[in-house]
């Protein structure tokens, strides 16, 4: 940690400094835009209204949103334990594949019991496949960055064939799986809104975005709340004070993994179970790294993330929407300021803190003669 | 004599598919012998791939295509320096930040400048580096085992497949024998004691991210250029992370590094040539569990084979002077 860390009131610490990191990247990311002939400020405009600007624009933006909050939730999981888990694609892609096998399980029996199964399946298949790097870097100090891409290529595969071989859709084309089953689906927002007399325009918004929301409140209350959390950070922060206090530090890696893989995992939820009703090769379309960008800039905190994920919820809407309308933005520029944003929120936090510091400095100085 | 000609066939493909494998690797060294620690080679090959590509089809020489490359990959080199040195930030994040960033950035670049969709124009052959085939290859073909090896295996390969051979020993050499090569794992082991010396750790870890960078972004510019003939998007293919895995199974050395390259050059070559062949008791692989076997190997690497791995001491972590 940087010198002064104490010396900032906590809204600077909290909300200044990640304002200022975002602005930042939003600064280079204007100045690429402009020099792709755009103008920025236009860019920004056409942005918030195609995020906000009407209801169907609205479900978008929070459908997106959902998917960020899990790999935000996810990644920050394992980086309060000290490690770093990009395998969010792979583990999303196997939470998929687990709740794919569950609604066809129980699907015919009960909707109801099929749903259940399904959430349980997905945090369950995305922990097992975290499971393995995990223990790799517990036991054997392999290097979880490494292991945790190569999970995800190999996620990638074996989902492609599924997909083209037994789990194909009977007699299509496509690699994709057979239409889940009846029933076996989480309901739109704007259905529940409409039972309450609410009218709320269709969108691929559901009942994932509250499952998302519960995760938030439970990683937050066990992080912070329980002795496990507490055990958990302090293995992140000094493994050898953890240690000294009798934590077993292998074994918190790989809870602390698998809980992450969990909530990478229950991505598929809104993706599958909300919208796609079925399993569809890379259908976390790189979601899984959004994450990393999600929690980060939301200082691993659920609050942030939750905040964040709503930013890249409305950059990822907004930006198809800016797509439409701007022939030279694609939605790999979106890729682009989400990588800015890692850099300026991630690596290079402390660049605006001893400025800000000093100004601070200042002033109290100033106010104490 | 067929089979002969199989292992001849794939020892080639073995040794084009591990070029960009070997330079990813050695920058990766470079790097973190010096003390810091690389994830970014993916983004900087890649950006590096683009740029080589990008300025070979406008300019239809291959050699503005290297110096193209090289640059971008530099410069993406010093931004992670800066995170890394100055600004002592996570380096995993910063580079993962530029994996990220290049990853969106290239093919916006390209769909901008050649609107294809997010690819370059495809590189007609005099805009490639292409293959140089030795004296008196063609005449020695027919030599039985000599003439196969000569023919098919060291000579055909372009450039900088030679260069990457080459930077091999030079690297090594650069690392044991020079003033340069101690201090340089000397900031990485221990860089109080450089610093007691009066030397400057941050100069010194510059100094190995630009080699880092340059040696990178000849690994982006054989992608596109030399094996490749243009650059696709996400083109990497996670061989940045396979060169890290590769420079760690092969314990921060350069030789060990060069073979354990070679190592996932031969299983990305023989997952190529498994493909839709009928294997005796096993029958045919389906191919998608084919492209699994070089991650799954590095993994297993990772994993098990490695043994008490060292890296060196001070790798990854910022140096703060005591003021």
């Amino acid at each position: 940690m940087a010198a002064g860390v104490n010396k900032l009131p906590w809204w600077a610490e909290s909300i200044l400094l990640p304002v200022l990191n975002l602005l930042a990247a939003f600064l280079v990311s204007g100045l690429v835009i402009w020099s792709l002939g755009e103008d920025p400020f236009m860019a920004l405009s056409l942005l918030i209204e195609g995020a906000f600007g009407f209801e169907e624009a609205i479900s978008y933006t929070f459908y997106y949103s959902t998917n960020f909050i899990f790999t935000g939730l996810a990644v920050s999981m394992a980086f309060h334990a000290g490690h770093f888990n990009i395998g969010g694609e792979g583990q999303a892609m196997l939470g998929g594949l687990g709740l794919t096998l569950a609604v066809f399980l129980f699907g015919d029996f009960s909707p109801l019991l099929s749903v259940f199964m399904a959430i349980i399946a997905s945090a369950a298949f995305g922990a097992l496949w975290a499971f393995i790097p995990a223990y790799l870097q517990a036991k054997r100090g392999s290097h979880i960055v490494i292991t945790t891409i190569m999970f995800n290529f190999i996620a990638s595969a074996l989902l492609a064939y599924l997909l083209v071989g037994p789990m194909q859709r009977p007699g299509g084309q496509m690699p994709e799986s057979a239409d889940f089953p009846e029933g076996s689906s989480l309901m739109g927002i704007h259905d529940v809104l409409s039972v309450v007399g609410i009218p709320f325009e269709e969108g691929p918004m559901n009942l994932s975005l509250l499952i998302a929301l519960v995760c938030a409140v439970g990683v937050w209350f066990l992080l912070w709340r329980t002795r496990f959390g507490f055990e958990l950070r302090t293995v992140g922060q000094n493994p050898n004070a953890a240690r000294f206090a009798g934590v077993s530090v292998p074994r918190m890696t790989i809870y602390a993994l698998m809980l992450s893989g969990g909530l990478a995992g229950m991505m598929g939820l809104n993706e599958l179970m909300g919208e796609q009703h079925r399993l569809m090769g890379n259908f976390t379309l790189g979601y899984g790294f959004v994450g990393i960008a999600v929690a980060f800039m939301g200082r691993n905190h659920p609050v942030g993330i939750v905040l964040a994920a709503v930013l890249f919820g409305a950059l990822y809407q907004g930006g198809a929407e800016l797509a439409f309308e701007m022939p030279n933005i694609t939605r790999d520029l979106i890729v682009m300021i989400q990588g800015l944003v890692i850099l300026f929120a991630g690596a290079m936090e402390h660049m605006f803190r001893k400025p800000v510091t000093k100004i601070f400095e200042r002033f109290s100085a100033g106010s104490a003669a | 004599m067929e089979f002969l000609n199989e292992i001849v066939l794939l020892a080639d493909s073995t040794l084009r598919i591990a070029t960009p494998l070997i330079l990813a690797g050695l920058a990766g060294l470079v790097a973190e012998r010096g003390g810091v620690v690389d994830i970014g080679l993916e983004g900087k090959m890649l950006a590096a791939a683009f740029a080589a590509a990008a300025a070979a089809a406008v300019t239809g020489s291959p050699w503005m295509g290297l110096f193209a490359g090289v640059g971008a990959s530099v410069a993406l080199a010093l931004l992670h320096a800066y995170v890394a040195i100055t600004q002592r930030g996570n380096q995993i994040v910063s580079g993962m930040a530029i994996n990220i960033a290049v990853a969106g950035m290239a093919p916006t670049l390209a769909n901008f400048w050649f609107k294809k969709g997010g690819q370059t124009p495809l590189l007609s052959g005099d805009a490639r580096f292409e293959s140089m085939t030795w004296p008196f290859a063609e005449e020695l073909a027919d030599v039985p085992f000599v003439g196969a090896v000569y023919s098919e295996i060291i000579s055909g390969h372009n450039l900088i497949t030679y260069m990457a051979i080459l930077l091999v020993p030079i690297t090594a050499w650069m690392l044991y024998k020079t003033r340069f090569g101690l201090r340089l794992r000397a900031v990485g082991e221990n860089p109080e004691a450089v610093d007691t010396a009066g030397i400057s750790v941050a100069r010194i870890r510059y100094q190995a991210m630009i080699i880092a960078g340059i040696l990178c972004g000849l690994a982006g510019t054989v992608l596109s250029t030399g094996l490749g003939a243009g650059f696709i998007r996400d083109m990497s293919a996670g061989k940045g992370y396979l060169a890290l895995a590769a420079m760690i199974f092969g314990k921060w050395k350069p030789v060990p590094t060069l073979l354990a390259c070679l190592l996932f050059g031969f299983v990305d070559a023989l997952q190529g040539r498994l493909q839709g062949v009928e294997l005796p008791l096993i029958g045919e692989i389906p191919v998608q569990f084919t492209i699994m076997l070089p991650y799954i190997l590095t993994v297993a690497i990772l994993a098990g084979f490695v043994g008490k791995i060292q890296a060196p001491r001070a790798s990854g972590i910022p140096y703060e002077k005591d003021h």
